[in-house]
């Protein structure tokens, strides 16, 4: 039964997978389609691994390989943010799999000199956006219009907010994409403080509770893919809050389940979906690592 | 990352159903959530700085984001005269403006406009001019005065006008036109130099004093601008009206002037060039101030053509200069009060002295006549006041000389420059040697001889001979004033009762006010014709003719009261007259 269950999972990844490059001349974003298939393949993949095995390398890189494909893609696509937080969701589910402490440090030593050399092969506006994020006040009408703009809205909240609809920033069209990206300014400026640390709250809520079904289940694979998507939810909340408090640059990342935007809306139900499978699965047992085929 | 290796033979012997797998994820799990509590708490902790902490700066800008003030024009303030009557207001006035950022052919636009309103040449100049110093959000008026043809051909071809619109301001009005406008004065579009000082002076319709009372009370009548907030969105366009302050007229100036006192001196003047002052001896309040001939001061309100300048700085009798303040002419016999009142203080000439006229006094080979051909005998100084003889000042200036003559003349005001509330007043001279020699000149005998009769090198304003016999019949130092009131506060000047004495001892001042008794009232006084014929009330004076040329002496006078008769500079005759008038003769000092 287990293996069953498995070996869907195991074909929604693959198809999944194709579907990622068939889909990428539509009008979704394949990119976020990708993180819900690397969580399932990752989980997939180190479901059938021991742990004690964890420690040979080779184990690793058909993983990494899964990982690091979708990055490049999106990279090239380009989409930094979305990049990096698949990378994050990826790098997270290798330590909660159980990579060694060893791997682990020979992976980020290197991360700095690695960081200079993707600063020299940014794009152009990509710097534009790590320029303005550091020094906003350079490009007041220019790319640090929106960071500007979006703090002013906050901080013009207040800690009880100007009510409902009577936001002056957002309703009179001097935040962008209030809609989209920048929908948490919206709600700050309009509910105050209050507001907006209770939609943190609520937020928060969902990844605690992401996070413990994924330690409640039974099974390798279920706690992975519960991880995983609880980590994605965290990951675009974070960033996107980040964002638009003028912590990090820009990115294009939306506010899950609040910002306005089809495919993102629509993956993160379908991440919750799986979220919630492996709570309804949670009592299906590991195979004994004797049984594994790897 | 610090993380206890996984000590599985604990964690199995725990229970039955965990894994190594399961126990290594459990911590790293766990790990990873305190992790993201950390980031969403951090976040937190921004999201409240900036919320709550920069809050204040931060929805100061919001506020600075979503405004536009636009200034709006005060209405000028009123100028009244003392009862009240209006002197200078404001009349409503429908103007065609343009703003310029709402068209995009400036000049096309001005053009269109001209084929369906005409613009003369003075228009066109005045658009050009605004047009080079004005900014692109303040309008730049058009048209004034439109009529509501006018306005309806505009309305009808609006959509080729942009950015005109109509617009409704206020436009200086003065009911008494000609005669007040020395004292009111006028106002005139303002120009850059207005503008760079106080930036409101940029708005349409506002208007710069130019002469007069509209020019020296200029910041009190122009009042505070009203502003209007506009709720503007990110592309500039405004969404609502958030705030309307209306702008705060300017004060109310109360003149001293008696606007019906002032017609009437002016109806006993006629079209002569004359100047006359009424002052309120008591406390230097101006009652009415006439130079003649004057202009019409609405002229100035949108500018004045060239050819009407031209009239008025071509015509020889000024009607542009007010010669109360402005003109300086020689005194004459009204001078020989203070003449008097010098030597007696210098202990040199006792009142009683006698000198003796034989109609002419003989001095280094000229003979200086007087103007009674066969003399006035010996006379005290009381009749050479009377009598106006011009031997006896002769001998009392040669014998004390300039200096105390000169001492005395700028205690009572004379040749001083006197803080009246008119722009461009001139100050008169009384001459001493050392004025002259100063300009290249000697100073001769003669010249101190003339001096004394108020001939000569000696000058004087209209208005520091009206508060010279001020002095005289109140013994005090009062000031002519021409402002009573900002709103309902009293100037600020001086009141008789607290204006210092001018510490000239009660019985020299008693002899020259008898002698200027006599001078109207006695049978040989010069004055007659101004004699009252009330029974209660009597006239003091003192008649004054200056020649300008050595010609024969014709008396003139002119029967008003306190007043000088001034033609032009080069009316044929050059000569003038003065009278100066004061009643009653001795002023009771508390009323």
């Amino acid at each position: 039964m287990t293996l069953l269950a498995l070996v869907l999972h195991m074909g929604h990844v693959g198809k999944g997978a194709e579907r990622w490059i068939n889909l990428a001349g539509l009008q979704f974003q394949p990119s976020e389609f990708a993180k819900i298939a690397l969580v399932l393949a990752l989980a997939s993949w180190f479901h059938r691994i021991d742990i004690k095995r964890m420690g040979n390398p080779l184990r690793l890189i058909i993983p990494a390989i899964l990982t690091l494909l979708p990055v490049a893609l999106v990279l090239k696509e380009p989409n930094l943010g979305t990049a990096v937080i698949i990378g994050l969701i990826g790098a997270t589910m290798f330590f909660a799999a159980g990579m060694r402490l060893w791997q682990i440090f020979l992976l980020v030593a290197p991360l700095p000199f690695l960081g200079k050399f993707v600063y020299a092969h940014l794009h152009d506006y990509q710097k534009a956006r790590i320029e303005t994020f550091l020094h906003p006040e350079h490009d007041r009408l220019g790319a640090g219009y929106n960071i500007i703009q979006s703090k002013i809205a906050l901080g013009s909240g207040g800690m009880w907010g100007e009510g409902y609809l009577r936001g002056t920033q957002g309703q009179l069209n001097f935040l962008p994409e209030k809609q989209t990206d920048f929908i948490f300014t919206m709600i700050g400026e309009e509910w105050g403080y209050a507001g907006a640390a209770g939609v943190i709250g609520l937020l928060a809520l969902l990844v605690v509770g992401g996070m413990l079904m994924a330690m409640r289940s039974r099974n390798q694979f279920g706690r992975l893919l519960a991880l995983g998507i609880s980590v994605d939810f965290f990951l675009y909340c974070a960033v996107n809050l980040s964002m638009v408090m003028g912590v990090i640059p820009v990115g294009g990342v939306p506010l899950p389940l609040i910002s306005y935007g089809g495919s993102a809306m629509l993956t993160m139900m379908f991440g919750f979906g799986l979220l919630l499978s492996s709570w309804v699965h949670r009592n299906e047992r590991d195979v004994p690592a004797s049984q594994k085929d790897l | 990352m610090k993380r206890k290796r996984p000590s599985q033979p604990r964690s199995r012997a725990k229970r039955e159903d965990t894994t190594p797998s399961r126990g290594v994820f459990t911590r790293r799990a766990l790990l990873v959530l305190a992790t993201q509590a950390g980031v969403l708490g951090v976040l937190g902790k921004k999201l409240y700085d900036l919320q709550v902490h920069e809050g204040d700066h931060l929805r100061d800008l919001a506020a600075r984001n979503r405004t536009s003030k636009r200034l709006l024009a005060p209405a000028r303030g009123q100028i009244v005269d003392r009862f009240g009557l209006q002197l200078a207001g404001n009349k409503v006035n429908w103007r065609a403006l343009l703003m310029p950022e709402e068209t995009t052919d400036i000049h096309a636009t001005i053009a269109r406009f001209g084929q369906i309103i005409a613009l003369d040449e003075r228009d066109q100049a005045r658009i050009e001019r605004d047009l080079r110093h004005i900014r692109k959000y303040v309008p730049v008026a058009l048209k004034d005065f439109l009529s509501w043809d006018d306005m309806a051909r505009i309305e009808l071809n609006a959509p080729s006008l942009p950015g005109v619109l109509i617009d409704v301001g206020t436009t200086r009005l003065y009911p008494y036109g000609p005669q007040l406008a020395h004292i009111v004065g006028y106002v005139a579009p303002p120009n850059e130099r207005d503008v760079a000082s106080a930036p409101m002076m940029a708005l349409p319709g506002m208007r710069a004093g130019r002469a007069g009372i509209e020019q020296t009370q200029d910041l009190l009548l122009r009042g505070a601008p009203g502003s209007v907030e506009m709720e503007v969105n990110s592309k500039g366009r405004v969404m609502g009206e958030m705030d309307r302050v209306d702008g705060q007229q300017g004060d109310e100036v109360v003149l001293t002037i008696d606007a019906g006192l002032q017609q009437m001196v002016l109806n006993r003047i006629g079209d002569q060039a004359a100047s006359v002052v009424v002052m309120d001896c008591r406390n230097g309040e101006v009652l009415a101030m006439v130079s003649t001939p004057s202009f019409d001061p609405s002229l100035f309100d949108s500018g004045v053509s060239h050819a009407q300048w031209i009239e008025w700085t071509n015509n020889v009798r000024t009607p542009l200069i007010n010669k109360t303040v402005a003109g300086v002419y020689p005194p004459g016999s009204t001078f020989k009060p203070a003449v008097a009142l010098a030597a007696l203080q210098s202990g040199l000439v006792n009142p009683q002295d006698r000198f003796t006229c034989p109609g002419y006094y003989d001095m280094g080979g000229v003979r200086f006549h007087c103007w009674s051909r066969w003399g006035h005998g010996s006379i005290t100084m009381q009749q050479a006041l009377m009598y106006s003889c011009d031997v006896y000042f002769y001998l009392a200036a040669r014998k004390i000389g300039m200096e105390p003559i000169k001492a005395m003349a700028n205690g009572f005001g004379l040749g001083t420059k006197l803080d009246i509330e008119l722009p461009h007043t001139r100050a008169g001279v009384i001459p001493t040697p050392e004025w002259r020699q100063k300009r290249g000149y000697h100073w001769n005998g003669g010249d101190t001889v003339n001096a004394g009769i108020g001939q000569g090198f000696v000058q004087v304003t209209p208005l520091e001979l009206a508060t010279y016999v001020s002095r005289i019949a109140s013994g005090r130092n009062v000031t002519p004033h021409l402002v009573r009131k900002v709103n309902e506060t009293a100037s600020e000047r001086t009141p008789l009762d607290i204006a210092p004495s001018l510490q000239i001892p009660d019985e020299h001042l008693a002899i020259i006010r008898q002698g200027m008794f006599d001078v109207v009232n006695a049978p040989r006084g010069t004055a007659p014709k101004a004699r009252l014929s009330l029974p209660d009330v009597a006239m003091a004076g003192k008649t004054g003719s200056a020649q300008v040329r050595r010609v024969s002496r014709a008396l003139r006078e002119s029967g008003h009261f306190n007043s000088m008769n001034l033609p032009g500079k080069s009316a044929p005759m050059r000569s003038s007259s003065a009278l100066l008038l004061m009643m009653p003769r001795a002023m009771p000092l508390r009323l």
